[in-house]
This record gives structure tokens, C-alpha cells and sequence, in this order.
């Protein structure tokens, strides 16, 4: 199993068709259900008729904004973490130097990379942050009435991302099996997005952006 | 699984519904609403909501109880979530405790809106859960009695025409007593303000007609009543999710504004009408916007204390706060108009914390209070934190211009013996207000 786990041949595997199966089905995946959501909403007469950007994007700003709404502020440890969890999770991936060099490898394309100790540190944040948002799924009891074992799954998904990720990096115990396995979890990730709750990072754009709406084109008061 | 509530309420309308409701019928509804659950709104809501918690600390149920089946998103979990695990294919324990949840644990207040990251409106998905109760036949019973009203008389108390137009008479007889050669008009045709109340105030307060009638005298506007159907702007049929009447009787509110081709529909100080005609009605019709501009009460005195046509004479002396009527002030930003009124007219004007669109809501609202007497004891539980919030002010008066916010709250400052008094906001412009020597009665 271990041998399996870190043979060249899996590696191989993952960083071939398996990436291009989880690139795809990311991409195709999300676009199928914006698209299938769009068309629905349309018909949905009352919806994309009040829809105004100008609300939107004032909205999308107070809630990307570390304590920018009342709900924030009342949460302000849930909104730290929240926050330093989502910008690490998207920046990491994507400037990471070791990523970057991969996709040159492949196809003579890069851009901008962050230095290592910062995403080592932006790692380690995300890690703290699952643990603390798995800290609330136990303890907190209007938390944990809600929390379904797919909620555990998701967390699981990007705890192991990051954590063999950090592991494969500082080269700890045996190298490759924690590349593999960090590959692996990354692509399901990538996977699990159009089809799981972590649709979320596309649908929040539209909810936010409706309600925002609703709030301040018909009722006229702000909804942070 | 839902839970039970430690309340345990027979109501006589879900039991007879629940008794009469045949295996079929329940299949063939369900397996429609699950369809519905499916697809836009609904699916993107199930697949979006991250199970955070986040807008369980926005419902004062949740804040009143502290128990999670109280939260906006457990109530979710006991009723879309759990008919989507089931595909459908649920008990008629599990339809007794739906209704129970989304007609009497949920205010349709669309607070939790604001706290969801997501901005997720389980307002909405709870009215839909009434909507699916509403076509099982599984209601409660006095507001799918104010609903058959609608449906009956175009009104929500079942008051007859020769009933509405006598009490208005009344009315406007009493207020002869006051102010010289007073009256009120019906069917003006051109006038500038056709004025709309709710049903229950003829019912009930018919003094307030009489209220509003006088300050828009004093004031000199060109005002009107319809005599005939349409007079209530009242809406309990969104309430129970019975989208069709709802629609009738938009229509025939709209109607009577377009007959009598009045400049717009001024209404009374309630904030379900409001949001019914404002925000749902048109809609419910297929149309954007309304045919006729909309105000509300607030929004009148406003424009006649900031005009000058009716000039303040003495201030309240009294600490006075205002209770923020979700449906004007979250559904319509009247916080802002409000709150000059309130600043023209007391001396002490103390804010409840949180106020303007962050107000807790009275509980009463959403139709819950129109659920009837005996769940009272529970609404009124499941709102301490209004209690609270009164009682932190400090305040004698508490200010409620919505009908069901004055109800609500009434039975608040009752049952947790808060000594205050609640009154609409009529009622102090009234006590305030110069009334010209030409106008007042000589004896
Ligand atoms: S009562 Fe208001 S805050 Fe509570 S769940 Fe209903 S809409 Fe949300
Ligand atoms: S705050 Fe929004 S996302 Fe979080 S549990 Fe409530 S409804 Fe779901």
C-alpha cells in the first residue's frame, strides 16, 4: 500500500490524466451549473429583474471586508479566521512557486509567485482554521445541530490538502507518498466543487448579489 | 428528525387538515414541491448554505430560547432539508410540526438575510413551506380563516360593505365633536391620496380612521377612502402561502386606486399591508413596479411635518423609543423617516439597541399573530429579547407604527410587566400638532 502510494507510477498518474480529468470536470462542472442555475433563475420571473450591480458590489465589499458587517463584528473570531482561511486557500494554490514551476514545465506559462515562508505560514493558517471551524462544528451547539458527516467531508478535504501539501514541502518522513497524497486531495477538491456545498464559492456572488439587491434597489436599506 | 418544542399546541385547523388529507393528495403535492426544492432558487439556497450558524444570533426566537431548532437554518433543517433527504416522502407528524415551524416560529422577518454571509432568505423558504401546507390543506386555523375572508369578502375580517361604509360614517361623526365641519370623503374621484387601512381597523380600532382622517384634515390634503371593495390593503393569504387570493386582492386594492384615479395610495400605519402591497402584490400580478406610487403613513407624516403643514405645538415629555417595523424599516428604509418624526415631536427620544434595520422583530409579524390566541403564550416566549430591549431603554412609550407590531407588543409589555405603554405613531402627532382656531369646535 505505502509503496503503492508513493510509486513514480501513481505520480505519474495524477499529474497526468488525473489532472486533466479534475481541471476538467472543475471547469465544465461549474460552468453546466451556472449555466443550468441562470436558466432556471430566468424563469424564475422575479429574480434577475431586480438584480442591480451597483448594490451587489457594495455588498460583496463589506462582506469581503475583515469586520465590515454588524454579523462580523459580532463573530469576530469566526471572521478572522473566515477570512485569512479563503484568502490563503486561494492565493496558495495559485502563487505558489512549486505550483507555478509545474504549470511552466508543462506548458511554458508563469506569473507571479509568493515567497515561500509566506505561503508556508499562509498553509499553516488554513490548517489552524480547519481546526477551529471543526472546534465550532463540535462545540458550538447551533453549529453542530446543523452539521452533517458531508460537512466533515469537506472540511476533511481541505485540512489533508493543506496539510500534505506542508508535509510534502518540508520533505517530512517519506516525500513522495505526501506529494502523492497531496496531488490527490487537491484534485478531489478540485472535483468536489461544482458538485458539493463548496459550490459556495461561485454561488456566493449570486445569493450576496441578490439579496444586496433586493435590499437596496426595492427596499431601499443596506444588508450588512 | 424535527424535534418537538416543549410547547405543545393542538391546533384545531392543522388537526382537521391533517385528518382530512388523503394519501394521495400528499404524494402528488410533495413530489411537485420537491421538484420545486430541485431547481433555481431553492437548489442554489440547499447548495450554497454552509451550515455555519452564522444567522442563528439574527432570530430572536433563537436569541429568546437559546436552542438551536429556533435558529433561521435549523428551521431549515427540520423542514427543506429533511423533505429533500426523504424525497418527499414524509409522515403527517412530520407535515404537523412543518406547519408548526413555519407559521408560528417564523417571522418572515428577513433578518437572518443581513447575517448570512450569504445572504441566504429563509423568509422566503419558510413562506414556501407555508405555501406547501397551504395546498396539503394543513393550516392553522384562524389565519386560514382571515385567508377565507379575503377570499369571501375581499377583506380580512369579513366586514360587509354597508359595515365598512357605516363605520366610517361613525367616524367621522365622532371626529365632528373636535374639528368644524370635518368629514370624510369616499370615492373622491382625482383626489390626491386615496387612504387605505387594514381590515382589522374597522373590526377593531375603527377610532384610528378617524385618527388619520383628522390629521390629514388639519393638514389640508386632498384625501379619499373607497367605499366599495379594495378599501383593505390588508394580506393575510401571502401569509398562508395561498398565492392566488393574494393576488385578487392586490388587484383589487390597485383597482380601486386606478377607479377613483387618485396620485397615489397612502397607507395606514401597518407593516404587513405595506410589504404585501409594496414588495409582494406587484410582483404576485407580474408587474415590476406598482401602476400607482405607494407610501406608507410614515412616510406622510413625514412629508407633512417637514412641509410644515402640520406644525408642531408642544413636544412629548415622557421618554419615548421606537419599535422598528421590519416591513417598513427593513422592507422599505423608513428608520430614517421615522426618527425625524420622533425627533420633532419628543423631548426624550431613547433608541432601542440594535434599531433601524437591524431591529429585532415583534414576533408577532409574518402572520404569527394571526395564527390566533392559543399560540400566544408561546409567540410571546419566544421573544424576550424584545423584552429586553424595551426594558434597557428606559422608556414610557414605545412607539409601533404597524398594527401587528402594536399587537404583538402589547402582549409583551403585558405578560413581562414592562409598565410602558405602546402607542401608534398617530396617536402622539395628534396629541402634538396645532390645531387651527378656524377648525376647532366652539362650545
Ligand atoms: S423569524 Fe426572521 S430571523 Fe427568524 S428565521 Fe424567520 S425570517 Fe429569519
Ligand atoms: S448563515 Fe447562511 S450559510 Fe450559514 S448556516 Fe445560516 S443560512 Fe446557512
Amino acid at each position: 500500500m505505502f509503496e503503492l502510494l508513493g510509486s513514480d507510477l501513481l505520480y505519474k498518474f495524477l499529474r497526468g490524466p488525473m489532472c486533466w480529468v479534475a481541471f476538467i470536470l472543475f471547469f465544465v462542472g461549474s460552468i453546466y451549473k451556472i449555466i443550468r442555475y441562470t436558466k432556471e433563475l430566468s424563469q424564475e420571473k422575479v429574480v434577475f429583474v431586480y438584480v442591480k450591480p451597483q448594490y451587489a458590489l457594495k455588498s460583496y465589499f463589506h462582506w469581503f471586508l475583515p469586520f465590515g458587517t454588524r454579523n462580523w463584528r459580532l463573530h469576530p473570531y469566526m471572521n478572522l479566521f473566515t477570512f485569512l482561511f479563503h484568502i490563503s486557500l486561494i492565493f496558495v494554490p495559485i502563487f505558489l512557486s512549486a505550483h507555478n514551476l509545474l504549470i511552466y514545465e508543462s506548458w511554458g506559462i508563469s506569473w507571479w509567485t509568493i515567497p515561500d515562508k509566506l505561503a508556508d505560514i499562509a498553509t499553516i493558517i488554513v490548517i489552524i482554521s480547519c481546526i477551529f471551524f471543526l472546534g465550532r462544528r463540535i462545540f458550538i451547539k447551533e453549529v453542530s445541530y446543523v452539521t452533517y458527516l458531508s460537512d466533515y467531508f469537506i472540511l476533511a478535504i481541505v485540512f489533508f490538502t493543506f496539510l500534505t501539501g506542508f508535509l510534502a514541502y518540508h520533505q517530512v518522513y517519506t516525500y513522495k507518498i505526501f506529494l502523492n497524497l497531496h496531488i490527490l486531495f487537491g484534485e478531489i477538491m478540485l472535483i468536489s466543487i461544482p458538485f458539493t456545498r463548496l459550490f459556495h464559492i461561485w454561488s456566493f456572488f449570486f445569493t450576496r448579489g441578490y439579496i444586496a439587491s433586493e435590499f437596496g434597489y426595492v427596499r431601499k436599506v443596506k444588508d450588512w | 428528525m424535527a424535534e418537538a418544542t416543549q410547547f405543545n399546541i393542538v391546533d384545531p385547523g392543522i388537526e382537521e387538515g391533517l385528518e382530512k388529507l388523503t394519501e394521495e393528495r400528499k404524494n402528488e403535492v410533495l413530489s411537485k414541491f420537491v421538484a420545486t426544492l430541485k431547481k433555481g432558487r431553492f437548489d442554489v439556497y440547499v447548495n450554497t448554505c454552509i451550515h455555519c450558524g452564522l444567522c442563528s444570533d439574527a432570530c430572536h426566537w433563537y436569541q429568546s430560547f437559546k436552542d438551536p431548532i429556533y435558529s433561521p437554518v435549523g428551521k431549515v433543517k427540520q423542514t427543506i432539508w429533511e423533505i429533500l433527504r426523504r424525497d418527499g416522502k414524509v409522515d403527517k407528524d412530520f407535515i404537523r410540526r412543518a406547519a408548526e415551524i413555519a407559521f408560528t416560529e417564523c417571522n418572515l422577518c428577513k433578518r437572518c438575510s443581513m447575517y448570512c454571509p450569504f445572504g441566504i432568505d429563509i423568509g422566503y423558504m419558510m413562506n414556501m413551506v407555508r405555501r406547501l401546507c397551504h395546498l396539503l390543506g394543513v393550516v392553522p386555523l384562524y389565519i386560514q380563516d382571515t385567508c377565507n375572508s379575503h377570499a369571501v369578502t375581499m377583506n380580512q375580517m369579513w366586514v360587509k360593505e354597508d359595515e365598512w361604509i357605516d363605520t366610517v360614517f361613525w367616524q367621522e361623526d365622532e371626529g365632528q365633536a373636535e374639528i368644524k365641519n370635518f368629514y370624510i370623503p369616499f370615492d373622491k374621484e382625482g383626489a390626491d391620496v386615496m387612504f387605505s387601512v387594514i381590515g382589522p381597523e374597522p373590526k377593531f380600532k375603527p377610532q384610528l380612521i378617524q385618527e388619520v382622517a383628522t390629521l390629514m384634515y388639519i393638514a389640508g390634503i386632498d384625501f379619499t377612502f373607497p367605499s366599495f371593495d379594495g378599501w383593505d390593503n390588508s394580506d393575510m393569504a401571502m401569509y398562508v402561502g395561498d398565492f392566488e387570493t393574494c393576488e385578487r386582492i392586490k388587484r383589487a386594492h390597485f383597482e380601486a386606486a386606478m377607479k377613483l384615479k387618485v396620485k397615489r395610495i397612502v397607507m395606514c400605519e401597518c407593516g404587513h399591508a405595506f410589504r404585501s402591497v409594496y414588495d409582494v402584490g406587484n410582483r404576485c400580478l407580474g408587474w415590476k413596479a406598482h401602476p400607482i406610487p405607494v407610501i406608507h403613513a410614515i412616510q406622510l407624516y413625514y412629508e407633512l411635518l417637514k412641509s410644515g403643514r402640520l406644525k408642531v405645538v408642544k413636544k412629548i415629555k415622557e421618554p419615548v423609543t421606537l419599535h422598528d417595523p421590519c416591513n417598513v424599516v427593513r422592507g422599505r428604509g423608513l428608520g430614517k423617516y421615522a426618527r425625524y418624526i420622533m425627533e420633532q415631536i419628543c423631548e426624550n427620544f431613547i433608541e432601542m439597541t440594535p434599531n433601524n434595520e437591524h431591529n429585532f422583530c415583534c414576533a408577532a409579524g409574518g402572520g404569527v399573530i394571526n395564527c390566533g390566541p392559543i399560540w400566544r403564550g408561546k409567540r410571546v416566549a419566544g421573544n424576550s429579547v424584545k423584552a429586553d430591549q424595551i426594558k434597557r431603554t428606559g422608556a414610557k412609550i414605545v412607539v409601533t407604527p404597524c398594527h401587528n407590531c402594536h399587537s404583538g407588543i402589547a402582549d409583551i409589555i403585558e405578560t413581562y410587566k414592562l409598565g410602558v405603554k405602546n402607542v401608534f405613531l398617530v396617536e402622539l402627532l395628534l396629541q402634538v400638532v396645532e390645531i387651527p382656531d378656524e377648525l376647532k369646535v366652539e362650545y
